[in-house]
């Protein structure tokens, strides 16, 4: 009989599935871990090269030194006497052979290099999340216009400046919260429109589109009515760049983005549901609309606080998740902190070829982000293009 | 298990949609929901499925309100397939299926999750596919793929909506054959919305026609599915018919509206 009357009917080979599994899971893990080893490396060889080139020798010593250095005043300053005590314990380490190298190293590159890997965390995993939450590939915190809204805030409060709000929580904090409100709003709007009838995966990317001029629009405004002092510091926020790097706003951030993505990750099941539909997700007990909310809030402030620093990076949080997606595919428990490596990996080596490549002339990694970024974003359009996917 | 929906009525946009209606299903039992385009199909089935919340009415199953059982625990017993069903680019077939298994999953995937997604791959021939992405997939292929995630969830009730709309005549009675013999041996039951009187005649027990959001007519496909009632309630002629195969309706002639 033709007809198939059990569920007996041709097995397939015996625990294809779980070899399956395993295989993508050995793939997954180890997609991870390189990533990880070259996200270090990069980071090792950045520190060297510049203007001022440094052997890696010396880049050591001064990371030790300067590391030391800031222990022992550290202990010193919480127990009196303790530097007696450490300096009998603990040789002293040498100073590196080129006097500036400390200066240059832990003063300027590490603070700069510490930034590029959070803000490459923190826009792809961002960008991963709200692909996911939105179920569309071509959303990201730039193409929904949350980069700028975001900047649009960083640079409102670099213009009201230092005033009591400021004084009140701290200048960077007061920056980072405005990015965030800003950013927030431009989320609001777009998750206002994905929820209205009618509304087509099209739709969504052409009204971040729209949202993104209109702060841009804000900022070159800001920029147009503000004094020359401050105008500097906004053209940083038009073209994206790392100048705000500081050990004021890392060890700012370093917390901020690890707690985001941390809540992000426990939301990996639920994103992963979310990818069969909003009905076959209600079915599975999730509750969507306060999934939607709370993600989309955890990943505008993620990105919106390393934004604050640096004004508009495009297209990151597109490029990192989607070459993760194209190699280990769409489980979010990987993908999230694949995406995180890749865009910190991405932003830094495109930071770090910013400030040499033309040396001593450096060119803002945002107009880097632009032109590789663009050529990405039609890569997708057209990829995705006749698949219904948008 | 018996599922009791009791006078459920439904209001979208102010507009009535639903209308006070009673059905039960048990175990065993494959109920199909038949009637025109809008006469609240989907809407009963979404109900069902926790997709969105009732106006007025209750659905009880084994005698308790869903509203108050914990939507995971939910999620174990009311299995639902979509009409329009959506996936992601890079989404595999085991993906797909695994997400039948959410509410078991805390973390890891264990060994009984996978060969349970094995399982329900094998009922329905699709175990070799396991590793191909969604979109590579047919029309029919992607449908059965998401009828495998309903298996997988190994629910007590089934909630199919449409479930063989994108399907050709061979896999409608491919699937209708493997839901009948999964409600069989696992003793499920199952509330299936379609548009085929026969496969309702052939495949259900009993028969809920609907008619504007009311209950047009319940009971035996035979006694349900007669030409009196596709010309009240689809405008439409029909005779039927019986054979060594069994017993036929045949629609012929749309009357005048």
């Amino acid at each position: 009989m033709f007809l198939m009357t059990n569920t007996e009917t041709r097995p397939s080979p015996a625990g294809s599935v779980r070899s399956l599994y395993t295989r993508e899971y050995v793939k997954r893990i180890s997609v991870i871990g390189i990533l990880l080893i070259l996200l270090i490396a990069a980071a090792i060889l950045s520190t060297g090269i510049g203007t001022v080139p440094i052997s890696p020798q010396d880049t050591v010593l001064a990371i030790a030194h300067s590391s030391a250095q800031a222990i022992r005043s550290l202990l010193s300053s919480a127990i009196p006497g303790a530097e007696t005590w450490y300096d009998a314990h603990f040789p002293a380490i040498p100073v590196p052979s080129n006097p500036q190298a400390e200066l240059i190293v832990t003063g300027y590159r590490l603070p700069r290099i510490f930034l590029a890997i959070l803000t490459g965390i923190s826009l792809a995993v961002a960008g991963a999340v709200m692909q996911g939450l939105l179920r569309n590939p071509l959303v990201s915190p730039f193409t929904l216009g949350l980069s700028s809204a975001a900047s649009f805030g960083a640079a409102l409060a670099i213009v009201i400046g230092p005033g009591t709000a400021a004084a009140l929580i701290g200048y960077d904090l007061f920056i980072i919260i405005m990015a965030f409100l800003f950013g927030w709003l431009s989320m609001l709007l777009v998750y206002w429109i994905s929820r209205s009838r009618g509304t087509t995966q099209s739709t969504l990317i052409l009204a971040g589109v729209v949202i993104g001029y209109l702060f841009t629009a804000g900022v070159m405004a800001l920029k147009y009515i503000t004094n020359n002092e401050k105008l500097r510091e906004l053209m940083v926020w038009l073209m994206g760049g790392m100048w705000g790097a500081s050990w004021n706003a890392v060890l700012l951030l370093i917390p901020l983005v690890l707690v985001c993505v941390v809540l992000l990750e426990r939301m990996a099941w639920d994103l992963n549901a979310l990818s069969a539909g909003d009905d076959v997700a209600k079915n599975l007990g999730i509750n969507v609309g306060r999934l939607r909310l709370s993600g989309l809030m955890i990943s505008t402030f993620a990105a919106s606080c390393c934004l604050a620093f640096t004004g508009i990076i495009g297209f990151i949080g597109l490029m990192g998740p989607h070459i993760c997606r194209m190699i280990i595919g769409n489980d979010h428990r990987y993908l999230i902190p694949c995406s995180a490596l890749m865009g910190a990996s991405i932003l830094l080596v495109s930071d770090t070829a910013a400030r040499t490549v033309m040396s001593p002339i450096e060119i803002p990694v945002g107009i880097i982000m632009y032109v590789i970024g663009g050529i990405f974003f039609l890569f997708l359009i057209l990829r995705a293009r006749g698949r219904g996917l948008y | 298990m018996e599922l009791v929906i009791e006078h459920l009525s439904k209001d979208y946009d102010g507009k009535r949609v639903l209308d006070s209606v009673s059905f039960t299903v048990s175990d065993r039992e494959i109920l199909a929901l038949v009637g025109p385009n809008g006469s609240g199909k989907s809407t009963i089935i979404k109900t069902i499925a926790s997709v969105h919340e009732a106006t007025e009415g209750s659905i009880l199953i084994d005698r308790k309100n869903i509203g108050t059982i914990d939507p995971l625990d939910l999620a174990k017993r009311i299995g639902y397939v979509p009409q329009h069903f959506t996936y992601t680019l890079y989404s595999t077939v085991f993906e797909t299926v695994l997400l039948g298994r959410r509410r078991h999953i805390r973390w890891s995937v264990s060994e009984e999750e996978l060969s349970r997604v094995q399982q329900a791959l094998d009922a329905l021939e699709m175990g070799d596919m396991a590793g191909h992405f969604m979109d590579q997939l047919s029309g029919g292929e992607r449908q059965k793929v998401f009828i495998a995630r309903a298996l997988a969830q190994d629910p007590e009730v089934f909630v199919f909506d449409e479930p063989t709309s994108a399907l050709d005549i061979r896999y409608q009675i491919e699937v209708m054959e493997t839901m009948r013999s999964i409600t069989r041996e696992r003793g499920a039951g199952m509330i299936v919305a379609m548009h085929d009187l026969n496969l309702a005649y052939r495949y259900a027990d009993t028969v809920v026609v609907l008619n504007r959001g009311k209950v047009a007519a319940y009971g035996k496909p035979h006694d349900v599915l007669t030409p009196a009632c596709t010309r009240q309630v689809y405008g439409v002629e029909s005779f039927t018919i019986e054979n060594e195969f069994g017993e036929f309706i045949v629609p012929f002639r749309a009357n005048p509206s």
